[in-house]
């Protein structure tokens, strides 16, 4: 923990993604509410809220799946310069090097494990029309990289056992965690992580936060997350970010977070219900 | 008994559904009404039969999902998967159907051959076919516009400005392929229904053009003395020019087999395939999907365009008839019964339904009945089509063996 904190303190200035006052509305209705949040270099930053608050839509909105009504999207990717990407295609997003899991999970199903994260190799690489019909030694040579590169990424998170089977036969929690291998293999500078542990046990959400801080230290990323389980998102942020009906309600550490009476009611007091 | 009660109640609906048809017969010589009640008899008793053949059918379907989820292959699957993926039984079995198409010509009539080159066309139509809606998953309804752009293409040319068909061959193919991007972009944004409805539109779109713009295409009646293909200035007669277009499109058939299959294992088609899976998903992961949807629309309409050409180039003759929905709806027909996105299946399924109506004359007045139930049954019992994908073998080092056998039980316990 308190090495998190001293890496976070070196960078104090780079912020990776700095999000000014994006709102999204939906027909008539608000999703996001003049959304301000910075991540910085190496940072864990955990975005929470009641269902409902807008925290995916946020998702959406810094990662080209909806362009926002009002506000600004800007990225700093690892080669420094600082990027606009509000208007942004998805994929151009990506791209440029932020990655993203989805809450209800998204993989290409009937395709092998080992496929789903090659998948995410593509915007890493090049080979075109004619190297896939004639098949030269540079196509091989690349695809071959690809193959291994995936199984690499499979094995961090303990999934190669499976890589030859379809990836809609994986239990859940697998099926979560090769979404993380498969956003990581489009070697992403921030990787966004929506509900991660929904639908795990407490064994499981233990390891994925092992993984997370893993991930962290080994491909050097920053990690925007959205979750629900309390003790994980109090052991793993550096800081935290609280919404409520669209509006930022909140941030700061976990401790003063945990102690700021708005978000005490609003999520939870909410909790306590669940 | 629960079964006996359904097949007494569905035999008794059908015995009052075909009433009017079997039962009454009017004799308008006479006047009076023939009731032939032996003919219900006979539909109720056959009714009851069948439902009985349905419904172990049915369960014995179900029985193969659950022995499949299990991890379990029904011994028909595994000797295919045998043949497919185990080299040593693979390179024999290809061999052994390359020199049976090798020989065909010489021992079928040049009437067979004929046929053979058609069922050949629609495999090759088919596999292109199968870029567009197996591989990327867009349901395209319009698909033989690009067959009669190549084929057009060919012709035009041929009569107009007097070029020779090896010329006009790749043109015919580019033409088609810059339609395939023509028709992509207005439909970038449509999916599914919406997709094959535009498609279908333009589709006929194409046809009417030709049927219409007479001094361009010169209308219904087509344009005739198209050249054969040459073969290095040789005088060929039509015996001879029909085994020369068999084996012109017989490589041709093994060039569209080869490339799709390298194309559909490759990075592009992968993408292709990512996009038919999930759209969302595949532009988060960095996909651009304009560019993916257009390169399938080009590539898939590009072989029509070949196919189109070599057509032409087969008749001599072509006409807008050739190029109405119902071709497209065959070659549709060979995708999904031979199996979305397996270039075996479609392939096989492409010359199932060529070949088989050839050499079931006798039931040619059922063509179309048989047709529709093999289509009902197929969809019910096996709607992944003939044959699955094959899953492709990838060589990842370190990984020898634990795949398959070590992942399977844990997958089965949870699926
Ligand atoms: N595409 C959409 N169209 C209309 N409303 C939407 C759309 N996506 C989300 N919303 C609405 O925006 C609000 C926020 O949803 P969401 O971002 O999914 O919440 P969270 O992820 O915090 O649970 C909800 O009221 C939801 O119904
Ligand atoms: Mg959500």
């Amino acid at each position: 923990m308190s090495a998190t904190t001293a890496t976070a303190a070196v960078n104090a200035s780079a912020a990776v993604l700095d999000v000014r006052s994006v709102s999204m509305n939906f027909g008539g209705l608000r999703a996001l509410n003049e959304v301000d949040l910075q991540v910085r270099q190496g940072e864990i930053v955990a975005l929470i809220g009641p269902n409902g608050a807008g925290k995916t839509t946020f998702f959406n909105c810094i990662t080209g799946i909806y362009v926002p009504t009002e506000g600004e999207v800007r990225v700093t990717p690892r080669d420094g310069r600082t990027v606009t990407v509000n208007g942004m295609k998805a994929s151009e997003v990506t791209t440029l090097g932020m990655s993203r899991t989805f809450q209800n999970i998204r993989l290409f199903p009937t395709m092998s494990v080992l496929e789903n994260v090659m998948i995410g190799r593509h915007c890493r690489t090049r080979a075109g029309i004619l190297g896939a019909l004639l098949r030269d030694p540079r196509t091989r040579a690349e695809e071959q990289r690809i193959v291994e590169e995936s199984y690499e990424l499979l094995k961090s998170v303990n999934l190669h056992q499976h890589y030859q089977d379809q990836a809609r036969n994986l239990p859940y929690g697998a099926q979560r965690r090769l979404e993380i291998a498969r956003a990581l293999a489009t070697n992403p500078f921030l990787l966004c992580l929506d509900e991660p542990a929904a639908g795990m046990n407490p064994q499981e959400t233990l390891e994925l936060k092992e993984l997370v801080l893993e991930i962290r230290e080994r491909h050097e990323l920053s990690v925007l997350l959205i979750e629900h389980d309390m003790s994980m998102v109090m052991s793993l942020s550096d800081r935290i970010y609280v919404m409520e009906y669209g509006s930022k309600i909140a941030e700061g550490t976990p401790e003063e977070v945990s102690r700021n009476p708005r978000v005490i009611k609003a999520y939870l007091g909410e909790e306590s219900h669940a | 008994m629960q079964g006996l009660k359904k097949s007494i109640l569905v035999s008794l609906w059908f015995m009052f559904l075909t009433f009017p048809l079997m039962v009454i017969r009017i004799d308008s010589l006479n006047g009076t009404i023939d009731w032939r009640w032996e003919n219900m008899l006979g539909m109720g008793a056959g009714i009851f039969v069948l439902s009985f053949v349905w419904r172990f059918m049915l369960a014995r379907k179900e029985a193969g999902r659950a022995a499949a989820a299990g991890g379990a292959m029904s011994a028909r699957g595994a000797w295919f998967e045998r043949l497919r993926s185990d080299p040593k039984a693979a390179v024999p079995a290809m061999a052994l159907i390359f020199a049976v198409f090798l020989a065909l010509p010489w021992v079928f009539s040049t009437y067979q051959t004929n046929i053979m080159i058609s069922a050949l066309l629609y495999v090759m139509l088919g596999l292109g076919l199968n870029i567009v809606v197996g591989l990327s998953g867009q349901l395209v309804l319009g698909y033989v516009a690009f067959y009669a752009v190549g084929a057009y293409a060919y012709a035009i040319l041929n009569s107009n400005f007097g070029l020779g068909f090896w010329a006009v061959l790749p043109i015919g193919g580019a033409m088609a392929a810059l339609f395939g991007i023509l028709l992509g972009f207005p439909v970038l944004r449509l999916r599914g229904d919406y997709l094959a409805i535009v498609t279908l539109g333009f589709g006929e779109i194409i046809r009417l053009v030709l049927e219409n713009w007479s001094s361009f295409s010169q209308g219904p009646s087509g344009i005739a003395n198209i050249e054969r293909p040459g073969l290095f200035g040789m005088q060929l007669s039509v015996n001879e020019a029909t085994t020369y277009i068999y084996y012109l499109i017989l490589a041709a058939v093994i060039v569209t087999i080869v490339a799709v299959t390298r194309l559909k294992n490759s990075r592009i088609g992968r993408a292709w395939q990512a996009l038919r899976e999930d759209e969302i998903a595949c532009q988060a992961m960095g996909i651009d999907i304009t560019t993916t949807k257009l390169t399938a629309f080009a590539l898939g309409a590009c072989w029509a365009g070949f196919a189109g050409v070599i057509f032409a180039a087969k008749t001599t003759f072509i006409n807008p008839a050739s190029f109405t929905f119902l071709e497209s709806a065959m070659v549709l027909a060979m995708v999904v019964l031979g199996g979305m996105g397996s270039v075996i299946g479609v392939s096989v399924g492409a010359l199932v339904l060529i070949l088989l109506p050839e050499y079931l004359r006798a039931f040619s007045e059922y063509r179309m009945l048989i047709f529709g139930a093999t289509m009902v049954l197929m969809m019910v019992f096996r709607p992944q089509g003939l044959v699955s994908p094959g899953r492709t073998k990838y060589n990842v080092p370190g990984a020898d063996g634990v795949g398959a056998d070590a992942a399977r039980p844990a997958a089965g316990g949870n699926a």
